[in-house]
């Protein structure tokens, strides 16, 4: 944990590690008087799975929209898929957070997953024209819904299906371009258990199958932690990263947090972490949408 | 026209129709302002903003009180007023109001301050409105070749600029935040939309009347969302849907003695019905009955 105030006033000249999809070095943010996080180090390899985990106003989604490059750093520096943040969009999959999409009630679910693919292209298709391109596009379509599994309801509209049938289509939206880099806000919220560990596995087979590195913010570790490669902590200002064996440990989170933790392992080796600041809480929550367009 | 009767003859009705130039006159502006708002329309009802389209209709009074006290045509006041409401409506680039609520308050404010407006310019003038009704509820006996060719124009330009942002619109009304990230300017296409919406607005009140420009701009839109869940499907029928509602109002109106905005509106509640209808009826194919 780098703790020298003064190290993120002069960002490093380079980067080490050039293959890395996310780096962040000594990074800071400061949105008017108030300090969100300093010292924040983050390397993410390709297709790894990492979560960012932490309370609530830890600065998880400021992290993001740095990633997006929507928010400026204020001391330190970030690379994404080798360029400076905001310049790689195309190649970056993001999925918001609270996603009603209530507009797209009555559209069909496939159109939501054609538009992460050619929604941002000028111009309407002509018939007859391009007639190549548009079926390369269909059939890229076709798989990422086969890939999250929606073959079966992606012809129906949008508000008809289940809260974890639209989390599916709008993960196969979110990966639809071939992003390198899949950004992931609480896609967990709102959904039930048997759905958390269904869309959990899902990112994980999707991280292996399109080689995409995945950065899913979350609140409770516990749905996902035999999914992950590693985790990034974020709490009172400061951020730890590290595997899940030597993080997710009930010393490291005790010290993190300043609250008692522990953290069991089962039978099978599964972690299980209790005594979550956040956890017994977590819905209801509203989080700050001030950046929303 | 001294007296016009429906016959059993379809081709020979249609022949007197269109023996008559106005009649003519008034098939093509109807059909242009149908494609217009059935397309616009389209949209507005998409993105939940038909509270924005009603108070664009409504600026057509101030509008027309302006073009009176400075003696220049109504139907530029119409033009003028429309775009200087959408300009108002749009969100400012700063704006954190993020809610729907704050948004359609604003939107009230501007329709009362746009009416009251009109009010006062009526009264500056010193006179009353010519032809109240047909400012209200529409008229198709007046419009003459230089109107069709303005609506022909305005359709060209705001079409034309459709099909170049149509898709990241589509994009931007879905989807909003996924958009945002992927780069695509947001409030720019808000504000682009807005602004041709009010032309539209401006283009159809000639035909429909102030009050009644939600029967073209409202319904068949609505009618084609319920049947059709692609975007390009819906928004063709949308159209389809504006058209067969103008010419069905426009044939009923010249052979019977009732107004036009009457079967303008009732054609296009009735298309409505029928899509509603349509779609209870698919449902329930679709759907296997439990007992």
């Amino acid at each position: 944990m780098p703790t020298d105030a003064q190290s993120h006033r002069t960002p490093p000249s380079g980067f080490a590690d050039t293959h890395a999809v996310v780096e962040v070095r000594d990074a800071a943010v400061r949105l008017g008087a108030r300090t969100i996080w300093t010292g924040l180090n983050l390397t993410v390899a390709p297709g790894e799975f990492t979560a960012i985990l932490g309370p609530n106003g830890a600065g998880k989604s400021t992290l993001l929209k740095v990633l997006l490059g929507l928010v400026p750093l204020s001391g330190g520096a970030a690379q994404v898929l080798g360029a400076l943040p905001g310049q790689r969009r195309e190649q970056v999959g993001y999925l918001p957070q609270h996603r009603q999409l209530e507009t797209a009630a009555r559209i069909r679910a496939r159109e939501i997953v054609r538009l992460g693919l050619t929604g941002s292209h000028w111009g309407v298709p002509v018939p007859f024209l391009r007639r190549e391109a548009r079926l390369a596009e269909s059939r890229r379509v076709d798989e990422v819904v086969e890939l999250v599994g929606a073959g079966t309801y992606a012809h129906r509209p949008f508000g008809e299906l289940s809260g974890g049938e639209q989390q599916r289509i709008l993960i196969a939206q979110a990966v639809v371009r071939r992003p390198g880099l899949l950004i992931l806000d609480e896609p967990l919220d709102s959904l039930d258990l048997p759905n958390q560990a269904a869309v959990v596995t899902l990112i994980r087979d999707v991280c292996s199958r399109e080689k995409v590195a995945a950065l899913l913010v979350a609140h409770d570790v516990n749905p996902m932690v035999f999914a992950l490669d590693q985790v990034l902590y974020m709490a009172n200002g400061q951020a730890f990263q590290g595997p899940v064996n030597t993080v997710i440990t009930t010393e490291r989170l005790t010290a993190l947090f300043g609250v008692p933790i522990e953290v069991l392992i089962t039978r099978d080796g599964r972690r299980v972490v209790v005594g979550q600041p956040e956890a017994p809480h977590h819905h209801g929550h509203r989080h700050d949408h001030a950046d929303h367009p | 026209m001294s007296n016009p009767s429906l016959s059993w003859n379809l081709v020979w009705d249609l022949r007197e129709l269109l023996a008559y130039p106005f009649m003519v006159q008034a098939l093509a502006a109807g059909t242009i302002a149908a494609i217009l708002s059935g397309v616009l329309g389209w949209y507005m009802v998409l993105r939940r903003q038909t509270f924005a389209g009603h108070t664009l209709s409504t600026m057509s009074f101030p509008g027309a009180a302006a073009g009176m006290l400075v003696a220049l045509p109504a139907a530029l006041g119409y033009y003028v007023a429309c775009v200087i409401a959408a300009l108002a409506m749009a969100r400012r680039p700063d704006a954190h109001d993020g809610g729907g609520g704050i948004q359609s308050a604003r939107i009230g404010t501007i329709q009362a301050v746009g009416l009251a407006a009109g009010f006062l310019l009526l009264a500056l003038s010193r006179s009353i409105l010519g032809g109240l009704d047909d400012l209200l509820f529409g008229s198709f006996l007046g419009i003459t070749p230089m109107q069709v060719w303005t609506l022909a124009i305005v359709a060209i330009v705001v079409l034309g600029i459709l099909a170049v942002i149509g898709r990241p619109l589509l994009f931007v009304s879905l989807d909003p935040e996924a958009a945002y990230a992927l780069g695509v300017p947001v409030r720019a296409l808000e504000t682009t939309f807005l602004l041709m919406l009010a032309l539209t607005v401006a283009a159809t009140t000639q035909i429909t009347g102030a009050l009644l420009v939600f029967a073209l701009l409202v319904s068949p839109p609505a009618a084609a969302l319920r049947l059709a869940a692609r975007p390009i499907p819906s928004l063709l029928l949308s159209v389809g849907c504006a058209v067969a509602v103008i010419w069905c109002a426009l044939v009923a109106a010249y052979f019977t003695t009732y107004p036009l905005g009457f079967y303008t509106t009732t054609f296009a509640f009735g298309f409505y019905l029928a899509a509603v209808g349509a779609q209870q009826l698919m449902r329930a194919r679709t759907r296997p009955v439990t007992a």
